[in-house]
């Protein structure tokens, strides 16, 4: 019977470019920034990789299909690279490949890396294409994904009978709080404080969402090395351990796209994810036992269903919680303590990783003071890729030894 | 003997008034100030002939069975097609079977009359067999022109058969003659026509006497016999010696729906039709006229079955079911008769796999999903593995229709980013009457309009254009049942 990866495989190093709108830079110095970073913090030298995962979504914009980009961009000696997507889960997926890689036995030292170069689109977003196939496009309706995860919105009011105008207030906080958070933050791309009446008359992008309850559309990389808590011990002797708990995925099952049982106010996806991380990471509690989150916050909206999704907040009652402040950096769980994908911005194939990047640096209290979560506790990670109606859900829980 | 089964009229939902048209390029043209009182129907920028066709075809169909049908003719000379037959599509959209007849009926706005013939030849063929006459079209003039003013959009349908019909046909007489009072080249997208004083003497006025005349001669009947006279004229001075001249009596004349429409072209003998059923009554006699290059004429005598038919949409609702466009600009936009600027967004590729489209031709064209044999559970698009979870049989499926299908809104958003040429884009998810569940798009309404758990109909809809292919594709969008007029 398997037992899952908790507590078989430890963090050694982790880097993360900064995040931004990276108009000189390519994807490969995006990889390179994250890259240097993350070998020097590992403290072992590029030899020294027995393989290497690389989470990218939107290969026509950036770079390309297979793992031929990767290991060009760093030449990589004849390693194993396998480029994996699954939506904005992408980088967890790297992440997840190279833990298991670990974990099995196979190898010793694993990349996991991400990138994402989305500021070659030309326009605002992401670019339209059939992602969920041919006939999808034919049938599916001209949609855009705050157009998609908007649609929470009216199915959670028309749930729990809460008003739009306290949904649009909660949300307001959730983009307030990722700027408090993203201006402390110099990797985050956007970096200013707004005040909540500036997001809430923010201009509507797709009802009820305006300008301020989106993610920032950015280029950037992140990485992590991956290693058995024995060779992390040998290596690092004087340095506490980053194991991780649990790493799950969830795909939908076509349910929600065309079963009626589905509402609609909710991701089943997080929902079954999260059920299945918290046995795998032996979390009973998890409003108690977590204490910092970073979650798919692509919209405001879906920070805040997510909160329940997590079973952190009750059904109906993650606009009160939101609202307490409870999700503030100085709150009982931090969440986005990096600002975010709203501030940090939102490289696809990066954002796991760069979540985790987050999560590890937290948990061995590396940054200032001021940014800095009370009680770290364990740390979730969160990625949502896809629409509501069918997606893939990552998590990823991190700890201490 | 056949005749008449059902008829229907669609009137598209936006209304011009002429007046802003006037006060927009009245300064180019004063005097176009002749044609400039009511309003014109204007199709939403997701329909064409294609799709008024299939809302007139599908309203004419409520309570009939469209596999009945034998035969579907199509009418129209705005076609999006050259090739590729239009009329299958229309049938395909209404769910009728592929064991039949299409034919697209073109060339002149007699087209529809034409189309009428056919189907009603057909049937009387067929020993009565079911079959449907469509008539739309979407004809533009250029700026500052009399047609830009009187042209409008509209379709109406006719089924025939021998089963009870409602007014029996007794016959036809045809008028043909390359009487040249305007065209549109194959290569062109506006009328040229010549002097209007010609057109008005020499066309109207002369030929739909004639024809008149030439109708009665051949079934020994007088003017005074017909009930009603139907027959188009856009210039109202023609029509008033017309008129004068046959000896009509105003209560004889069917109104021709000029203050509240417009002329629909093709579709406009058959929408006056299908107006003047609407207050028919047993024992009445009506005269139907084409105008186009010729005339067709048609008699029908109006049935005991009409006091027991209920009208499928009647053409009064559809004119009353209005929203005015309040710009031009946005008409001119949706026409696409200014350049706009719709982003590159708009710009991404759109190729239409047509190997695809052949394989997923129901699903698209009749929203046709299916019904699992073993728990019940209607799905869409058609799945060969049941979706409910407790269930998962396997090629267990059954056909459904979903198109003629209610559903209800499960949520919805009002998009600004999405490239459209009629931001924002409105889209939700739709839940099917008796299960299935889809991902579509609103039109004919605003994000106001909008609520979880309101009831939607389902509209054949331009889905969108590829212009670098000349491709227009089509499904089905959700409207919000309180945008759609009651059925009597």
């Amino acid at each position: 019977m398997a037992d899952g990866i908790r507590d078989k495989v430890a963090v050694l190093g982790m880097g993360c470019s900064v995040f931004g709108e990276r108009w000189e830079d390519d994807s490969v110095d995006l990889l390179l920034e994250a890259f240097l970073e993350c070998l020097e913090d590992a403290g072992i030298e590029k030899k020294d990789i027995d393989a290497a995962w690389i989470g990218n979504h939107i290969d026509e914009i950036s770079i390309g299909k297979g793992g031929c980009y990767l290991s060009n961009a760093l030449h990589l000696p004849f390693i194993p690279v396998t480029r994996v997507e699954n939506f904005c889960a992408s980088g967890t997926e790297a992440f997840r490949g190279a833990c298991y890689a670990v974990a099995s036995g196979a190898y010793d030292i694993v990349l996991a890396a991400g990138v994402e170069k989305l500021k070659d689109i030309g326009y605002g977003g992401l670019p339209d294409s059939p992602i969920f196939g041919q006939l999808s496009r034919l049938l599916s309706p001209n949609a855009t994904a705050p157009g998609m995860f908007a649609q929470l919105a009216t199915a959670y009011s028309a749930k729990y009978g809460i008003p739009m105008d306290k949904i649009k207030e909660a949300i307001t906080h959730i983009s307030w709080k990722s700027h408090q958070n993203g201006v402390k933050n110099p990797k985050a791309h956007l970096r200013k404080e707004v005040s909540t009446v500036q997001i809430c008359e923010s201009p509507f992008v797709a009802y009820p969402l305006g300008l301020f309850d989106c993610c920032g559309v950015s280029d950037g990389s992140a990485m992590a090395i991956v290693t058995t808590p024995e060779i992390a011990r040998k290596l690092k002797p004087n340095q506490e351990l980053v194991l991780v708990k649990a790493l799950q995925i969830s795909v939908s099952s076509g349910e929600e796209l065309i079963f009626n049982q589905w509402d609609g106010s909710g991701l089943m996806t997080t929902q079954h994810a999260a059920e299945k991380a918290y046995a795998e990471a032996g979390i009973k509690k998890p409003r108690e036992e977590i204490g910092m989150i970073e979650v798919h916050d692509c919209f405001s909206i879906t920070e805040m269903v997510t909160m329940e999704d997590l079973q952190i907040s009750p059904p109906g009652k993650a606009p009160d919680d939101i609202l307490s402040g409870f999700y503030d950096l100085d709150g009982q769980v931090a969440c986005q303590p990096d600002g975010g994908l709203k501030c940090f911005g939102h490289p696809i194939g990066a954002s796991g990783l760069r979540m985790i990047y987050e999560l590890y640096n937290q948990l061995l209290r590396r940054w200032p003071e001021d940014r800095l979560v009370k009680d770290p506790k364990m740390g979730l990670s969160h990625n949502l890729g896809g629409v509501p109606s069918q997606n893939v859900c990552s998590i990823c829980i991190l700890g201490k030894e | 003997m056949v005749g008449i089964c059902s008829y229907a009229g669609y009137i598209p939902r936006y209304r011009l008034n002429r007046m802003t048209i006037f006060s927009a390029i009245g300064w180019f043209n004063p005097a176009i100030i002749m044609n400039a009182a009511g309003d014109k129907s204007v199709a939403n920028c997701d329909e064409d002939a294609i799709t008024m066709a299939v809302a007139a075809g599908s309203r004419c169909l409520r309570g009939f069975n469209p596999q009945d049908l034998g035969a579907v003719y199509f009418a129209s000379t705005t076609a999006p097609y050259k090739e590729r037959q239009n009329a299958n599509i229309v049938a395909g959209a209404l769910a009728a079977e592929e064991e039949i007849r299409t034919a697209d009926f073109a060339g002149s706005v007699k087209s529809g009359t034409s189309a009428l013939l056919a189907a009603l030849e057909y049937s009387a063929a067929e020993k009565g067999k079911e079959a449907l006459a469509c008539a739309a079209d979407c004809r533009m003039g250029k700026v500052g022109s009399v047609q830009e003013m009187v042209f409008a959009d509209g379709g109406a349908a006719i089924m025939v058969g021998g089963k009870d019909p409602i007014a029996i046909f007794k016959g036809s007489y045809s008028l043909s003659c390359d009487f040249v009072d305007h065209l549109r080249g194959a290569n062109s997208k506006y009328d040229r026509q010549w002097e209007e004083r010609w057109i008005r003497d020499l066309g109207y006025d002369r030929l739909i006497p004639e024809t008149i005349q030439g109708i009665c001669r051949k079934f020994d009947l007088e003017v005074s016999d017909f009930h009603k006279v139907v027959y188009p004229c856009y210039y109202g001075g023609a029509r008033k010696n017309i008129n004068r001249k046959l000896g009509l009596t105003p209560e004889q004349v069917q109104d021709d729906l000029m203050m509240d429409v417009g002329d629909t072209g093709s579709a406009h003998p058959l929408l006056m039709l299908a107006k003047a059923l609407e207050d028919a009554v047993p024992g009445e006699r009506l005269l139907v006229l084409s105008y186009g290059n010729g005339c067709d004429a048609l008699i029908f005598e109006v049935t005991e079955a009409i006091s027991t038919y209920h009208d499928r949409l009647r053409v009064t609702d559809s004119i009353k079911n209005q929203q005015e466009l309040d710009s031009l600009y946005k008409y001119l936009s949706w026409r696409d008769m200014l350049p706009l600027e719709i982003g590159m967004r708009g710009e991404e590729e759109r190729l239409t796999r047509w190997s695809l489209v052949w394989r997923s031709r129901k699903a698209i064209l009749s929203l046709q999903g299916s019904r699992c044999l073993e728990c019940g559970t209607q799905q869409y698009p058609p799945q060969r593995v049941c979706v409910n979870p407790d269930c998962g049989a396997v090629d267990r499926m059954e056909k459904v229709i979903l198109a003629t299908k209610k559903g209800k809104i499960v949520s919805f958003t009002s998009d600004l980013l999405a490239a459209t040429i009629n931001p924002p884009a409105i889209y939700g998810n739709v839940d099917f009457e008796h299960g299935g569940r889809c991902m579509m798009d609103f039109t004919d309404c605003v994000l106001d309009d909008l609520q979880v758990g309101m009831d939607v109909r389902f509209s054949f809809r331009i889905k969108y254009f590829d212009s670098k292919r000349d491709t227009t594709f089509y499904f089905w969008k959700a409207v919000p049942v309180k945008e759609v007029p009651t059925d009597g």
